[in-house]
C-alpha cells in the first residue's frame, strides 16, 4: 500500500484515490464526459521576440511554444530540404515531481511524438525553404516548455507548436537567395519576413483506459492511474500519421475502438483551431 | 488474367518475413540471454537478475525495477553512430521497458532488480521489434516469471502496398511504418508506434499482417526455448 505513494503528497495522494473512485462510478472531475476534452485556449504571437509562437491552455495545462529560424547547412542525405528541429521541456514549475536538468526519457519522448507528427504530416514545405541547394537552408526549431503541467501534455503541445508555426513569419527565402553573397553573416532577425507556409495540420489526441473506460484527454491524476495511455495523430484527409503507445497494453478491439474516438475528437479540435484563424 | 505478382527490394513477396533465427542461452555470463537474425539484423540481449537494487532508496518494496537499454553499436549502420545514447535510443529503451513490463510479474521480487540489455550489433530496419523478441527469449532463459512472451513485428506501406517485416531500404523510401509487439496468448497490444501515413483501412490492414509476422516469430521464439532445454538434457546425459 505504501508503495504506490512514494514521492507523493497527501494532496496528491487524496488527488489519485478520488480519481479512481469517480472513474470507477463512471464518472470524471467537473461532470466532464468520457470523451469531452477540457477548455482549449489558444494565444498566439505571445513571445514577440520569436519568428512564431503561442501559448494553449488545455484545462490546467500550460505549455508556450516558440519558433524560431536560423541558417544552416542541410544534411548529406537530404541536400534540398530544410532542417526541422523540435525539443520540449518541462520546467520545473509545473509540477511537484517536475525537476530541471537535462531532459528526462518522458521529455525526450514527448519531443519526439510532437516532432513525428509535425515532419510525418507534410506540414512543413520543406523543399520551399531551401537557399542554395546542399549549401544553406533553413533550420526550423519549434521548442516547447510545460509550464504547468495538469496531464495530456503531447495534446497541449502539438496545439502549441501548430499554431506558433501556422502563425509564424519566416525571413524571405527570396530576400537571402538575391543576397547570396551575405548568407552567411547575414542577421537574421533584420531580414525582411513573409508568412511561413502550412500544407497540413497535425492533430494529436490522447486516449486513456482506466478499469476497461476509455476517455479522452486525461488530466495527470488520470495519467497516473491509468492503465492504458495511446496517442493518435491525424491529419485533415483522416489519415493517421503517428501513433505512440505511452503506456500499458490494450487488446486488438480497443486499438481499433480508441483510434476511432480518436479520429472524431481531431476534426472537432481541428473547428475549433479555425476559430483561432489557424487551417490550411 | 493471372495476379499481379508484387515484388519487394529484397526479392519477397509484401506477407513474407526475412530470414530469421532465435537462439537462447549465448551469453555464458548472464542470467538469461538470447540473439536474434532477421535479414542482416544481428540483436544480442543480456539479462541479469533478479538481484538486489541498489542504491537502495530506489529500490521498491512491493515490487521488482526493469531496468532496459536498447544500445546500437557504433559500426552497426552505414554511417558510423556516436556510442552514446541518442534521444531515439533512450525513447526506444523505455517503450521497449514499458512492453516488457506488461509481461514479467514484477511482484514476486519485490527491492530487486531486473537488468535487460540489448545490444543491436548490426541494423537493417525494424530493429526495435525484433530486440523484443529477442529480449522476451532472454527473460525465459534466466526463469523469470512471465504472464506471456512478448513478440514483435513490423508492417509498413511501400509503394502504396502494405508489407510485412519492413526493412532499412523500405523504411527509408515507404510510406508507413508500424512497429508492434503483443503478448500472444493474451492477445494483447504492448507496444504500437507509428509513422507515416496510413488511412484507416490501411492501418487495419497493416495491424493485422504485423499480427501474422509477430505469430510466426513467436513459434521460432518457442523453437529456440525447446533446442535450449534438448541441448542442456543432452548435457546431463553425457555426465551421467
Amino acid at each position: 500500500m505504501s508503495e504506490k505513494y512514494k514521492n507523493k503528497t497527501l494532496s496528491e495522494i487524496v488527488k489519485i484515490e478520488q480519481t479512481k473512485n469517480l472513474l470507477r462510478n463512471n464518472r470524471r472531475e467537473y461532470n466532464r464526459g468520457f470523451l469531452d476534452y477540457r477548455d482549449i485556449e489558444i494565444e498566439t504571437g505571445s513571445i514577440e521576440k520569436a519568428f512564431g509562437s503561442a501559448t494553449v491552455k488545455l484545462g490546467d495545462t500550460v505549455v508556450v511554444a516558440g519558433v524560431n529560424f536560423e541558417i544552416g547547412t542541410p544534411f548529406p542525405d537530404s541536400p534540398d530540404k530544410a532542417i526541422l528541429l523540435v525539443e520540449g521541456e518541462i520546467l520545473p514549475t509545473a509540477s511537484f515531481e517536475a525537476e530541471a536538468g537535462p531532459p528526462d526519457e518522458n521529455e525526450i519522448e514527448i519531443s519526439r511524438v510532437v516532432d513525428r507528427g509535425l515532419r510525418e504530416s507534410g506540414m512543413i514545405d520543406f523543399e520551399r525553404y531551401v537557399i542554395i541547394s546542399g549549401e544553406s537552408v533553413l533550420k526550423i526549431f519549434v521548442d516547447f516548455n510545460i509550464i504547468n503541467d495538469d496531464g495530456n501534455i503531447i495534446d497541449a503541445a502539438n496545439l502549441a507548436a501548430v499554431s506558433a508555426l501556422a502563425t509564424a513569419e519566416v525571413p524571405s527565402i527570396k530576400y537571402l537567395k538575391e543576397n547570396l553573397e551575405e548568407v552567411n553573416n547575414i542577421n537574421i532577425k533584420e531580414v525582411p519576413r513573409e508568412k511561413f507556409v502550412i500544407k497540413e495540420i497535425p492533430i494529436a489526441t490522447t486516449i486513456g483506459i482506466f478499469d476497461n473506460k476509455i476517455f479522452v484527454d486525461p488530466t495527470a491524476s488520470e495519467e497516473e492511474v491509468s492503465d492504458t495511455l495511446i496517442t493518435f495523430t491525424h491529419l485533415s484527409t483522416g489519415e493517421i500519421c503517428s501513433i505512440q503507445l505511452l503506456k500499458g497494453g490494450l487488446t486488438f478491439d480497443e486499438v481499433f475502438k480508441t483510434l476511432e474516438i480518436a479520429y472524431d475528437k481531431s476534426m472537432e479540435i481541428r473547428d475549433l483551431l479555425k476559430n483561432y484563424g489557424i487551417s490550411i | 488474367m493471372a495476379k499481379e505478382e508484387f515484388i519487394r527490394v529484397d526479392g519477397r513477396r509484401p506477407d513474407q518475413l526475412r530470414k530469421y533465427r532465435i537462439r537462447a542461452g549465448v551469453l555464458k555470463n548472464a542470467d538469461g540471454s538470447a540473439e536474434i537474425r532477421l535479414g542482416k539484423n544481428w540483436i544480442v540481449v543480456g539479462v541479469y537478475g533478479p538481484k538486489e537494487h541498489f542504491p537502495k532508496f530506489e529500490a521498491l518494496q512491493d515490487r521488482a525495477l526493469l531496468f532496459c537499454r536498447y544500445h546500437m553499436a557504433p559500426y552497426s549502420t552505414t554511417e558510423r553512430k556516436s556510442p552514446k545514447p541518442s534521444r531515439r535510443e533512450i525513447e526506444l529503451s523505455k517503450v521497449i521497458r514499458s512492453a516488457l513490463e506488461q509481461a514479467v510479474i514484477l511482484d514476486r521480487f519485490p527491492e530487486m532488480s531486473i537488468d535487460v540489455y540489448i545490444e543491436v550489433l548490426q541494423a537493417e530496419g525494424s530493429t526495435r521489434v525484433a530486440s523484443i523478441t529477442a529480449a522476451s527469449v532472454a527473460l525465459a532463459e534466466a526463469g523469470i516469471p512471465m504472464r506471456d512472451m512478448v513478440v514483435g513485428c513490423s508492417a509498413g506501406k511501400v509503394n502504396g502496398k502494405i508489407v510485412l517485416d519492413v526493412g532499412e531500404e523500405e523504411d527509408k523510401h515507404g510510406e508507413a511504418d508500424l512497429p508492434i509487439a503483443i503478448m500472444p496468448n493474451l492477445k494483447k497490444v504492448v507496444l504500437l508506434q507509428m509513422d507515416g501515413k496510413l488511412t484507416h483501412e490501411e492501418f487495419k490492414e497493416a495491424f493485422e499482417t504485423a499480427l501474422k509476422g509477430a505469430m510466426e516469430l513467436y513459434e521460432e521464439q518457442k523453437r529456440a526455448l525447446k533446442e535450449l532445454i534438448e541441448k542442456m538434457r543432452e548435457f546431463e546425459g553425457d555426465e551421467k
